[in-house]
Protein backbone atom coordinates (compact mmCIF):
# COMPACT_ATOMS: atom_id res chain seq x y z
CA UNK A 1 0.00 0.00 0.00
CA UNK A 2 1.63 3.19 -1.17
CA UNK A 3 1.41 5.55 1.65
CA UNK A 4 1.83 9.65 1.27
CA UNK A 5 0.77 10.00 5.01
CA UNK A 6 3.58 11.82 7.23
CA UNK A 7 6.63 9.51 7.35
CA UNK A 8 7.59 7.77 10.24
CA UNK A 9 9.44 9.51 13.17
CA UNK A 10 13.07 8.93 12.48
CA UNK A 11 15.82 8.87 14.50
CA UNK A 12 17.79 12.40 14.66
CA UNK A 13 20.52 12.49 12.79
CA UNK A 14 23.57 14.52 14.05
CA UNK A 15 25.57 14.84 11.13
CA UNK A 16 23.14 16.75 10.19
CA UNK A 17 21.88 20.03 11.52
CA UNK A 18 19.18 19.98 13.62
CA UNK A 19 17.02 22.97 11.87
CA UNK A 20 17.64 20.82 8.77
CA UNK A 21 16.78 17.71 10.04
CA UNK A 22 13.65 19.03 11.51
CA UNK A 23 12.09 20.61 8.57
CA UNK A 24 9.52 18.25 6.96
CA UNK A 25 10.05 16.96 3.62
CA UNK A 26 7.89 19.08 1.06
CA UNK A 27 3.92 17.33 0.75
CA UNK A 28 4.60 18.12 -2.98
CA UNK A 29 7.69 15.49 -3.39
CA UNK A 30 6.24 13.37 -1.01
CA UNK A 31 3.55 12.41 -3.89
CA UNK A 32 5.70 13.16 -6.55
CA UNK A 33 7.31 9.52 -4.92
CA UNK A 34 3.81 8.47 -5.20
CA UNK A 35 3.11 9.62 -8.55
CA UNK A 36 6.20 8.21 -10.03
CA UNK A 37 5.08 4.83 -9.76
CA UNK A 38 1.71 5.43 -11.97
CA UNK A 39 2.00 5.48 -15.77
CA UNK A 40 0.20 7.60 -18.35
CA UNK A 41 -1.11 9.84 -15.73
CA UNK A 42 -2.20 13.23 -17.06
CA UNK A 43 -0.74 15.84 -14.62
CA UNK A 44 -2.58 18.60 -13.62
CA UNK A 45 0.08 19.01 -10.51
CA UNK A 46 2.97 20.79 -12.62
CA UNK A 47 3.18 24.12 -11.35
CA UNK A 48 5.00 25.65 -14.68
CA UNK A 49 4.40 26.84 -18.06
CA UNK A 50 3.73 23.90 -20.59
CA UNK A 51 5.16 26.52 -23.69
CA UNK A 52 8.51 26.03 -24.36
CA UNK A 53 10.33 29.20 -24.20
CA UNK A 54 9.98 31.53 -27.08
CA UNK A 55 12.60 30.48 -30.09
CA UNK A 56 14.13 34.11 -30.23
CA UNK A 57 14.94 33.97 -26.51
CA UNK A 58 16.04 30.60 -26.56
CA UNK A 59 18.34 31.70 -30.24
CA UNK A 60 19.35 34.60 -27.85
CA UNK A 61 21.00 32.25 -25.28
CA UNK A 62 22.71 29.98 -28.19
CA UNK A 63 24.15 32.63 -29.59
CA UNK A 64 25.66 34.00 -26.10
CA UNK A 65 27.42 30.57 -26.39
CA UNK A 66 28.29 30.62 -29.59
CA UNK A 67 29.90 34.60 -29.11
CA UNK A 68 31.84 32.76 -25.93
CA UNK A 69 29.59 34.49 -22.74
CA UNK A 70 30.63 31.42 -20.62
CA UNK A 71 32.43 33.74 -17.86
CA UNK A 72 30.85 35.42 -14.88
CA UNK A 73 29.44 38.49 -14.98
CA UNK A 74 29.11 41.42 -12.29
CA UNK A 75 28.13 40.17 -9.31
CA UNK A 76 25.05 42.30 -9.21
CA UNK A 77 24.16 41.02 -12.63
CA UNK A 78 24.58 42.55 -16.54
CA UNK A 79 24.10 46.35 -16.49
CA UNK A 80 22.51 46.20 -19.97
CA UNK A 81 19.93 44.03 -18.09
CA UNK A 82 19.48 45.71 -14.90
CA UNK A 83 18.72 48.79 -17.00
CA UNK A 84 16.24 46.82 -18.78
CA UNK A 85 14.40 45.71 -16.11
CA UNK A 86 14.30 49.32 -14.10
CA UNK A 87 12.72 50.70 -17.87
CA UNK A 88 10.28 47.70 -17.63
CA UNK A 89 9.28 48.53 -14.29
CA UNK A 90 9.26 52.20 -14.63
CA UNK A 91 6.81 51.54 -18.17
CA UNK A 92 4.48 49.22 -16.42
CA UNK A 93 4.13 49.64 -12.40
CA UNK A 94 5.35 53.40 -12.10
CA UNK A 95 8.19 52.17 -9.87
CA UNK A 96 11.97 53.81 -10.34
CA UNK A 97 14.80 51.50 -9.11
CA UNK A 98 18.03 52.84 -9.82
CA UNK A 99 19.50 50.04 -12.15
CA UNK A 100 22.89 50.20 -10.37
CA UNK A 101 21.77 50.12 -6.83
CA UNK A 102 18.04 48.82 -6.68
CA UNK A 103 18.31 45.84 -8.79
CA UNK A 104 20.24 42.66 -8.35
CA UNK A 105 19.98 39.79 -10.80
CA UNK A 106 19.47 36.36 -9.42
CA UNK A 107 19.32 32.64 -9.90
CA UNK A 108 15.68 32.32 -10.58
CA UNK A 109 13.43 34.11 -8.14
CA UNK A 110 13.62 31.62 -5.49
CA UNK A 111 17.37 32.83 -4.70
CA UNK A 112 15.70 36.17 -4.41
CA UNK A 113 13.09 35.16 -2.10
CA UNK A 114 16.09 33.07 0.37
CA UNK A 115 18.58 36.46 0.14
CA UNK A 116 15.96 38.54 0.69
CA UNK A 117 14.92 36.40 4.16
CA UNK A 118 18.30 35.58 4.96
CA UNK A 119 19.41 39.41 4.73
CA UNK A 120 16.76 40.81 6.85
CA UNK A 121 15.97 37.99 9.41
CA UNK A 122 17.90 37.77 13.05
CA UNK A 123 17.41 34.29 14.90
CA UNK A 124 13.83 34.30 16.49
CA UNK A 125 12.16 37.31 13.82
CA UNK A 126 8.63 36.49 12.54
CA UNK A 127 7.51 36.49 9.41
CA UNK A 128 3.95 36.29 8.73
CA UNK A 129 2.90 34.30 5.58
CA UNK A 130 -1.06 33.46 4.01
CA UNK A 131 -2.00 29.89 4.54
CA UNK A 132 -1.97 28.02 2.14
CA UNK A 133 0.81 29.39 0.28
CA UNK A 134 3.60 28.53 -1.93
CA UNK A 135 5.56 26.02 -0.48
CA UNK A 136 8.84 26.88 0.17
CA UNK A 137 7.88 30.12 1.87
CA UNK A 138 7.37 28.81 5.55
CA UNK A 139 10.44 26.47 5.14
CA UNK A 140 13.02 29.66 3.95
CA UNK A 141 11.96 31.64 6.88
CA UNK A 142 12.62 28.48 9.13
CA UNK A 143 16.13 28.00 7.37
CA UNK A 144 16.74 32.04 7.58
CA UNK A 145 16.29 31.67 10.99
CA UNK A 146 13.03 33.13 11.22
CA UNK A 147 9.72 31.91 12.35
CA UNK A 148 6.88 31.55 9.96
CA UNK A 149 3.32 32.74 10.84
CA UNK A 150 1.05 31.29 8.81
CA UNK A 151 -2.52 33.85 8.58
CA UNK A 152 -5.47 31.60 7.34
CA UNK A 153 -7.34 32.80 4.26
CA UNK A 154 -10.55 31.05 3.00
CA UNK A 155 -12.34 30.71 0.02
CA UNK A 156 -15.05 33.01 1.38
CA UNK A 157 -11.89 35.62 0.83
CA UNK A 158 -11.29 34.34 -2.52
CA UNK A 159 -7.98 33.29 -0.75
CA UNK A 160 -6.67 36.70 -0.74
CA UNK A 161 -4.92 37.43 3.34
CA UNK A 162 -6.66 40.12 5.28
CA UNK A 163 -5.58 43.34 6.78
CA UNK A 164 -6.89 42.21 10.10
CA UNK A 165 -6.33 38.96 10.36
CA UNK A 166 -2.07 40.37 9.94
CA UNK A 167 -2.97 42.58 12.63
CA UNK A 168 -4.08 40.05 14.92
CA UNK A 169 -1.03 38.40 15.16
CA UNK A 170 1.65 41.24 15.24
CA UNK A 171 4.03 40.83 17.81
CA UNK A 172 7.20 42.51 18.92
CA UNK A 173 8.86 39.84 17.00
CA UNK A 174 7.27 40.38 13.84
CA UNK A 175 9.51 41.99 10.83
CA UNK A 176 7.84 41.02 7.66
CA UNK A 177 5.06 40.35 6.05
CA UNK A 178 5.51 37.93 3.13
CA UNK A 179 3.30 37.71 0.04
CA UNK A 180 3.08 36.19 -3.23
CA UNK A 181 -0.08 37.71 -5.87
CA UNK A 182 -1.09 36.00 -8.23
CA UNK A 183 -0.90 33.17 -5.77
CA UNK A 184 0.70 30.12 -6.13
CA UNK A 185 -1.57 27.67 -5.20
CA UNK A 186 -5.07 29.24 -5.36
CA UNK A 187 -4.52 31.95 -8.43
CA UNK A 188 -6.09 34.71 -6.25
CA UNK A 189 -5.00 38.22 -7.10
CA UNK A 190 -4.88 41.30 -4.49
CA UNK A 191 -7.64 44.12 -5.18
CA UNK A 192 -6.49 47.65 -4.45
CA UNK A 193 -8.67 47.87 -1.89
CA UNK A 194 -6.98 45.05 0.04
CA UNK A 195 -3.18 45.99 -1.05
CA UNK A 196 -3.69 49.06 0.29
CA UNK A 197 -4.91 48.11 3.59
CA UNK A 198 -1.59 45.59 3.95
CA UNK A 199 0.45 48.70 2.84
CA UNK A 200 -1.47 51.07 5.85
CA UNK A 201 -0.69 47.58 8.11
CA UNK A 202 3.45 47.92 7.36
CA UNK A 203 3.61 51.71 7.80
CA UNK A 204 1.98 51.43 10.77
CA UNK A 205 3.54 47.95 12.78
CA UNK A 206 6.73 49.41 10.53
CA UNK A 207 7.12 46.41 8.62
CA UNK A 208 8.90 44.89 5.50
CA UNK A 209 6.74 43.34 2.81
CA UNK A 210 8.48 41.02 0.58
CA UNK A 211 6.14 40.67 -2.23
CA UNK A 212 7.07 37.69 -4.99
CA UNK A 213 5.47 38.69 -7.77
CA UNK A 214 6.77 36.24 -10.34
CA UNK A 215 3.27 36.04 -11.26
CA UNK A 216 2.75 39.38 -12.09
CA UNK A 217 1.80 38.93 -16.33
CA UNK A 218 -0.67 36.15 -15.66
CA UNK A 219 -3.54 38.02 -14.74
CA UNK A 220 -7.06 37.41 -16.28
CA UNK A 221 -9.23 40.51 -16.13
CA UNK A 222 -7.41 42.24 -13.63
CA UNK A 223 -5.05 44.52 -13.05
CA UNK A 224 -1.81 43.38 -11.40
CA UNK A 225 -0.68 45.75 -8.44
CA UNK A 226 2.76 45.96 -8.15
CA UNK A 227 3.35 46.18 -3.90
CA UNK A 228 6.71 48.69 -4.34
CA UNK A 229 4.20 50.82 -6.56
CA UNK A 230 1.56 52.12 -3.90
CA UNK A 231 2.13 55.42 -2.21
CA UNK A 232 5.14 54.93 0.37
CA UNK A 233 5.77 51.18 0.06
CA UNK A 234 8.85 51.33 -2.08
CA UNK A 235 10.88 51.88 1.06
CA UNK A 236 9.74 49.19 2.75
CA UNK A 237 9.50 46.65 0.02
CA UNK A 238 11.34 44.00 -1.52
CA UNK A 239 10.26 42.96 -4.51
CA UNK A 240 10.68 39.30 -6.36
CA UNK A 241 10.31 38.29 -9.81
CA UNK A 242 11.33 36.93 -12.34
CA UNK A 243 10.86 35.40 -15.97
CA UNK A 244 10.41 31.34 -15.30
CA UNK A 245 6.68 31.73 -15.63
CA UNK A 246 6.06 35.36 -17.64
CA UNK A 247 8.36 34.01 -20.60
CA UNK A 248 8.42 30.11 -20.06
CA UNK A 249 12.21 30.16 -18.66
CA UNK A 250 11.83 27.90 -15.34
CA UNK A 251 15.01 25.57 -16.32
CA UNK A 252 17.11 29.06 -17.18
CA UNK A 253 17.08 29.75 -13.67
CA UNK A 254 17.03 33.88 -13.96
CA UNK A 255 15.25 36.12 -11.74
CA UNK A 256 15.54 39.69 -10.11
CA UNK A 257 15.22 41.43 -6.83
CA UNK A 258 14.14 44.95 -6.77
CA UNK A 259 14.52 47.49 -3.71
CA UNK A 260 15.85 50.03 -1.95
CA UNK A 261 19.48 50.38 -1.94
CA UNK A 262 20.35 48.98 1.34
CA UNK A 263 18.65 46.24 1.16
CA UNK A 264 19.99 45.92 -2.09
CA UNK A 265 23.31 45.82 -0.48
CA UNK A 266 22.80 43.36 2.44
CA UNK A 267 21.17 41.27 -0.26
CA UNK A 268 24.14 41.23 -2.61
CA UNK A 269 26.63 40.30 0.31
CA UNK A 270 24.94 37.27 0.33
CA UNK A 271 24.72 36.37 -3.34
CA UNK A 272 28.26 37.48 -3.62
CA UNK A 273 29.63 34.74 -1.82
CA UNK A 274 26.92 32.06 -1.99
CA UNK A 275 25.82 32.50 -5.79
CA UNK A 276 28.24 34.59 -7.07
CA UNK A 277 26.57 35.80 -10.05
CA UNK A 278 23.17 34.06 -12.20
CA UNK A 279 23.88 32.27 -15.31
CA UNK A 280 25.52 34.75 -17.93
CA UNK A 281 23.38 32.90 -20.92
CA UNK A 282 20.38 33.34 -19.29
CA UNK A 283 21.37 36.92 -18.73
CA UNK A 284 21.57 37.36 -22.22
CA UNK A 285 18.31 35.56 -22.91
CA UNK A 286 16.50 37.71 -20.45
CA UNK A 287 17.94 40.92 -22.16
CA UNK A 288 16.25 39.79 -24.69
CA UNK A 289 12.97 38.25 -23.47
CA UNK A 290 12.42 41.87 -22.36
CA UNK A 291 13.26 43.54 -25.62
CA UNK A 292 11.51 41.37 -27.84
CA UNK A 293 9.42 39.44 -26.07
CA UNK A 294 5.86 41.40 -25.13
CA UNK A 295 3.93 39.62 -28.17
CA UNK A 296 4.37 36.11 -26.97
CA UNK A 297 4.35 36.90 -23.39
CA UNK A 298 0.53 38.03 -24.28
CA UNK A 299 -0.23 34.97 -26.58
CA UNK A 300 0.83 32.74 -23.81
CA UNK A 301 -1.45 34.56 -21.47
CA UNK A 302 -4.44 34.76 -24.08
CA UNK A 303 -3.60 30.62 -24.18
CA UNK A 304 -3.87 30.31 -20.15
CA UNK A 305 -6.60 32.05 -20.20
CA UNK A 306 -8.75 30.28 -22.68
CA UNK A 307 -7.93 27.20 -20.90
CA UNK A 308 -8.38 28.57 -17.15
CA UNK A 309 -12.22 29.21 -18.27
CA UNK A 310 -12.71 25.85 -19.70
CA UNK A 311 -11.11 24.20 -16.30
CA UNK A 312 -13.24 26.22 -14.07
CA UNK A 313 -16.71 25.92 -15.61
CA UNK A 314 -15.58 22.40 -15.70
CA UNK A 315 -14.96 21.97 -12.39
CA UNK A 316 -18.34 23.69 -11.43
CA UNK A 317 -20.21 21.40 -13.29
CA UNK A 318 -19.03 17.84 -12.05
CA UNK A 319 -19.30 19.05 -8.56
CA UNK A 320 -16.39 20.96 -7.11
CA UNK A 321 -16.68 23.87 -6.98
CA UNK A 322 -14.19 26.69 -7.19
CA UNK A 323 -13.71 30.78 -7.45
CA UNK A 324 -12.54 32.12 -10.47
CA UNK A 325 -8.76 32.47 -9.79
CA UNK A 326 -7.95 35.73 -11.77
CA UNK A 327 -3.65 35.24 -11.77
CA UNK A 328 -0.91 32.29 -12.26
CA UNK A 329 -2.46 29.46 -13.81
CA UNK A 330 -4.04 27.46 -10.89
CA UNK A 331 -7.67 27.05 -10.14
CA UNK A 332 -8.03 25.58 -6.32
CA UNK A 333 -11.53 23.92 -5.94
CA UNK A 334 -13.46 22.76 -2.69
CA UNK A 335 -13.39 18.99 -2.54
CA UNK A 336 -15.23 19.05 0.67
CA UNK A 337 -19.08 17.34 -1.07
CA UNK A 338 -16.37 14.67 -1.85
CA UNK A 339 -16.65 13.67 2.24
CA UNK A 340 -12.81 12.66 1.45
CA UNK A 341 -9.60 14.85 2.79
CA UNK A 342 -7.14 16.37 0.71
CA UNK A 343 -4.73 13.79 0.24
CA UNK A 344 -6.87 10.76 -0.05
CA UNK A 345 -8.57 12.76 -2.69
CA UNK A 346 -5.83 13.50 -4.45
CA UNK A 347 -4.59 9.67 -3.65
CA UNK A 348 -7.02 7.51 -4.86
CA UNK A 349 -7.86 10.09 -8.35
CA UNK A 350 -4.43 9.21 -9.06
CA UNK A 351 -4.07 5.27 -8.29
CA UNK A 352 -8.06 5.24 -10.16
CA UNK A 353 -7.90 7.39 -12.47
CA UNK A 354 -4.79 8.54 -13.15
CA UNK A 355 -4.73 12.15 -12.88
CA UNK A 356 -2.10 14.51 -10.63
CA UNK A 357 -3.67 17.19 -8.56
CA UNK A 358 -2.21 18.07 -5.00
CA UNK A 359 -3.48 18.38 -2.02
CA UNK A 360 -3.77 21.26 -0.67
CA UNK A 361 -2.60 20.01 2.64
CA UNK A 362 0.54 20.13 0.72
CA UNK A 363 0.77 23.94 0.41
CA UNK A 364 -0.64 24.83 3.61
CA UNK A 365 -3.08 23.35 6.77
CA UNK A 366 -5.60 26.19 5.33
CA UNK A 367 -5.39 23.79 1.75
CA UNK A 368 -7.43 21.29 3.53
CA UNK A 369 -11.20 20.22 1.44
CA UNK A 370 -9.02 21.86 -1.93
CA UNK A 371 -6.75 20.60 -4.42
CA UNK A 372 -4.80 22.27 -6.70
CA UNK A 373 -5.18 21.96 -10.55
CA UNK A 374 -2.89 23.42 -12.88
CA UNK A 375 -4.00 24.72 -16.44
CA UNK A 376 -0.57 24.89 -17.66
CA UNK A 377 -1.38 22.41 -19.95
CA UNK A 378 -3.14 21.46 -23.46
CA UNK A 379 -6.76 22.00 -23.54
CA UNK A 380 -7.08 18.14 -24.94
CA UNK A 381 -5.12 17.22 -21.85
CA UNK A 382 -7.80 19.68 -19.63
CA UNK A 383 -10.95 17.82 -20.87
CA UNK A 384 -9.83 14.37 -20.87
CA UNK A 385 -8.51 15.07 -16.59
CA UNK A 386 -11.74 16.54 -16.46
CA UNK A 387 -13.64 13.73 -17.37
CA UNK A 388 -11.76 11.22 -15.52
CA UNK A 389 -12.40 13.27 -12.22
CA UNK A 390 -16.08 13.40 -13.18
CA UNK A 391 -16.21 10.23 -13.66
CA UNK A 392 -14.19 9.13 -9.96
CA UNK A 393 -16.55 11.74 -8.27
CA UNK A 394 -19.47 9.93 -9.56
CA UNK A 395 -18.06 6.26 -8.84
CA UNK A 396 -17.19 7.58 -4.89
CA UNK A 397 -20.55 8.99 -4.99
CA UNK A 398 -21.78 5.82 -5.48
CA UNK A 399 -19.70 3.84 -2.84
CA UNK A 400 -20.57 6.12 0.08
CA UNK A 401 -24.36 5.84 -0.97
CA UNK B 1 -14.44 38.47 -33.05
CA UNK B 2 -11.15 37.26 -34.21
CA UNK B 3 -10.65 34.73 -30.98
CA UNK B 4 -13.42 32.80 -32.24
CA UNK B 5 -11.80 32.07 -36.21
CA UNK B 6 -7.87 31.74 -33.47
CA UNK B 7 -9.45 29.02 -32.09
CA UNK B 8 -11.04 27.08 -34.94
CA UNK B 9 -7.91 27.97 -37.06
CA UNK B 10 -5.47 26.00 -34.35
CA UNK B 11 -8.42 23.18 -34.09
CA UNK B 12 -11.60 22.73 -36.69
CA UNK B 13 -13.09 20.65 -34.47
CA UNK B 14 -13.44 22.64 -31.55
CA UNK B 15 -17.67 22.72 -30.55
CA UNK B 16 -19.03 25.95 -30.55
CA UNK B 17 -19.87 24.75 -26.51
CA UNK B 18 -16.00 24.74 -26.06
CA UNK B 19 -15.32 27.98 -27.91
CA UNK B 20 -18.24 29.44 -25.88
CA UNK B 21 -16.46 28.64 -22.87
CA UNK B 22 -13.29 29.85 -23.89
CA UNK B 23 -13.79 33.26 -25.00
CA UNK B 24 -16.76 33.98 -22.17
CA UNK B 25 -19.67 34.56 -24.50
CA UNK B 26 -22.54 32.57 -24.94
CA UNK B 27 -22.74 29.86 -27.31
CA UNK B 28 -25.64 31.03 -29.00
CA UNK B 29 -23.79 33.89 -29.86
CA UNK B 30 -20.64 32.01 -31.28
CA UNK B 31 -23.03 29.97 -33.38
CA UNK B 32 -24.28 32.79 -34.95
CA UNK B 33 -20.46 34.44 -35.56
CA UNK B 34 -19.68 31.04 -36.97
CA UNK B 35 -22.75 31.03 -39.25
CA UNK B 36 -22.24 34.34 -40.72
CA UNK B 37 -18.15 33.74 -41.51
CA UNK B 38 -19.05 30.63 -42.89
CA UNK B 39 -21.90 32.61 -45.33
CA UNK B 40 -20.17 35.59 -46.02
CA UNK B 41 -16.19 33.63 -46.93
CA UNK B 42 -14.29 34.56 -43.91
CA UNK B 43 -14.31 31.17 -42.75
CA UNK B 44 -13.88 29.11 -46.32
CA UNK B 45 -13.21 25.65 -45.42
CA UNK B 46 -12.91 23.31 -42.87
CA UNK B 47 -9.42 21.20 -43.64
CA UNK B 48 -7.17 18.42 -41.66
CA UNK B 49 -3.42 18.44 -42.38
CA UNK B 50 -2.54 15.14 -42.97
CA UNK B 51 1.27 13.66 -42.83
CA UNK B 52 1.11 11.89 -45.84
CA UNK B 53 5.16 10.61 -46.08
CA UNK B 54 3.86 8.83 -42.81
CA UNK B 55 1.34 6.73 -44.93
CA UNK B 56 4.26 6.17 -47.47
CA UNK B 57 2.16 7.83 -49.64
CA UNK B 58 3.64 11.19 -50.94
CA UNK B 59 2.49 13.35 -53.94
CA UNK B 60 5.65 15.21 -55.72
CA UNK B 61 5.53 18.74 -55.07
CA UNK B 62 7.37 21.93 -57.19
CA UNK B 63 7.24 25.76 -56.32
CA UNK B 64 7.35 27.28 -59.99
CA UNK B 65 8.54 30.81 -60.13
CA UNK B 66 6.35 32.38 -63.25
CA UNK B 67 7.16 35.48 -65.22
CA UNK B 68 4.55 37.02 -67.12
CA UNK B 69 3.32 39.88 -68.91
CA UNK B 70 0.84 41.58 -67.15
CA UNK B 71 -2.45 42.32 -69.35
CA UNK B 72 -4.39 46.39 -69.95
CA UNK B 73 -7.20 46.87 -67.12
CA UNK B 74 -6.90 43.48 -65.12
CA UNK B 75 -2.74 43.81 -64.26
CA UNK B 76 -2.11 40.22 -63.44
CA UNK B 77 -5.15 38.96 -62.28
CA UNK B 78 -6.53 37.45 -65.65
CA UNK B 79 -3.01 35.41 -66.13
CA UNK B 80 -3.32 34.72 -62.60
CA UNK B 81 -6.39 33.14 -63.17
CA UNK B 82 -5.83 31.36 -66.18
CA UNK B 83 -3.00 29.93 -64.54
CA UNK B 84 -4.84 28.99 -60.49
CA UNK B 85 -7.58 27.39 -62.48
CA UNK B 86 -5.48 24.29 -63.06
CA UNK B 87 -6.50 21.51 -60.74
CA UNK B 88 -2.44 21.00 -60.51
CA UNK B 89 -2.04 24.11 -58.90
CA UNK B 90 -2.26 23.98 -54.96
CA UNK B 91 -1.65 27.84 -53.97
CA UNK B 92 -0.78 30.37 -56.35
CA UNK B 93 0.68 34.41 -54.86
CA UNK B 94 1.51 37.57 -57.03
CA UNK B 95 4.89 38.39 -55.40
CA UNK B 96 7.52 41.19 -55.49
CA UNK B 97 10.99 40.07 -56.71
CA UNK B 98 12.40 38.61 -59.75
CA UNK B 99 9.59 36.34 -60.68
CA UNK B 100 5.77 37.61 -60.87
CA UNK B 101 3.56 34.66 -59.99
CA UNK B 102 5.04 31.68 -57.64
CA UNK B 103 2.65 28.81 -57.99
CA UNK B 104 2.66 25.48 -55.88
CA UNK B 105 1.69 22.50 -57.75
CA UNK B 106 1.17 19.17 -56.80
CA UNK B 107 1.70 16.01 -59.01
CA UNK B 108 1.78 11.78 -58.58
CA UNK B 109 4.76 11.82 -60.05
CA UNK B 110 8.11 13.67 -61.91
CA UNK B 111 6.57 13.46 -65.41
CA UNK B 112 3.14 14.79 -64.39
CA UNK B 113 4.77 18.25 -63.32
CA UNK B 114 6.98 18.49 -65.88
CA UNK B 115 4.88 17.59 -68.43
CA UNK B 116 1.92 20.52 -66.57
CA UNK B 117 4.93 22.62 -66.96
CA UNK B 118 5.88 22.23 -70.73
CA UNK B 119 2.46 21.61 -71.88
CA UNK B 120 -0.07 23.89 -69.89
CA UNK B 121 2.35 26.51 -67.93
CA UNK B 122 4.73 27.41 -70.31
CA UNK B 123 3.08 27.73 -73.58
CA UNK B 124 0.02 30.54 -72.27
CA UNK B 125 0.75 33.64 -74.21
CA UNK B 126 1.54 35.92 -71.64
CA UNK B 127 3.87 33.36 -69.77
CA UNK B 128 7.51 34.66 -70.43
CA UNK B 129 8.99 32.29 -68.30
CA UNK B 130 9.31 30.07 -65.49
CA UNK B 131 11.86 28.40 -63.05
CA UNK B 132 11.01 25.34 -60.97
CA UNK B 133 12.03 23.95 -57.85
CA UNK B 134 11.24 20.48 -56.98
CA UNK B 135 10.41 20.03 -52.90
CA UNK B 136 13.14 17.72 -51.47
CA UNK B 137 11.56 17.71 -48.30
CA UNK B 138 9.28 19.41 -46.06
CA UNK B 139 9.81 20.87 -42.58
CA UNK B 140 6.87 23.78 -41.36
CA UNK B 141 3.65 23.96 -43.11
CA UNK B 142 0.67 26.18 -41.95
CA UNK B 143 2.26 26.49 -38.72
CA UNK B 144 2.96 22.76 -38.22
CA UNK B 145 6.54 21.11 -37.77
CA UNK B 146 6.49 17.93 -39.87
CA UNK B 147 9.80 15.96 -38.35
CA UNK B 148 9.19 16.92 -34.64
CA UNK B 149 6.78 14.75 -32.14
CA UNK B 150 4.30 16.82 -31.53
CA UNK B 151 4.41 17.01 -27.83
CA UNK B 152 7.68 15.42 -25.93
CA UNK B 153 6.77 15.98 -22.52
CA UNK B 154 9.97 16.76 -20.52
CA UNK B 155 8.60 18.56 -17.35
CA UNK B 156 8.73 16.75 -14.49
CA UNK B 157 5.33 15.17 -13.77
CA UNK B 158 4.68 17.27 -10.62
CA UNK B 159 6.55 20.19 -9.35
CA UNK B 160 5.81 23.08 -6.76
Amino acid sequence: MLNTKSAPTQARDNLISQKVDSLPPSGIRKFFDLLSSVEDVISLGIGEPDFVTPWHIREAGTYSLEKGYTMYTSNSGMLELRQELASYLQLRYRVSYHPEHEILITAGSSEGLDLALRAIINLGDEVIIPDPCYVAYPADVILAGGVPILVPTNEENNFVVRATDIEARITKQTKAILIGYPANPTGAVMSQKEADAIAGLAKKHDLLVISDEIYARLVYGAEHICFPSLPGMKERTILISGFSKSHAMTGWRIGYVAAERRFIQALAKIHQYTMLSAPTMAQMAAIEALRNGESEVEKMVQEYNRRRRLMVKRLNEIGLPCFEPKGAFYAFPSIKATGMNSEEFAEKLLLEEKVAVVPGTAVGPCGEGFVRCCYATSLSNIEEALRRMDRFIRKSRLRSE
Amino acid sequence: MKEIFEILEQNARATPEQISTMVDKPVSEVEKMIRQAEKDGTILKYKTIINWPKLGEGDIWALIEVRVTPQRDVGFDAIAERIYQFPEVYSAYLVSGTCDLAILVKGKNMQEISSFVTEKLAPLERVQSTVTHFLLKRYKENGETFHLPREINKRLPITP
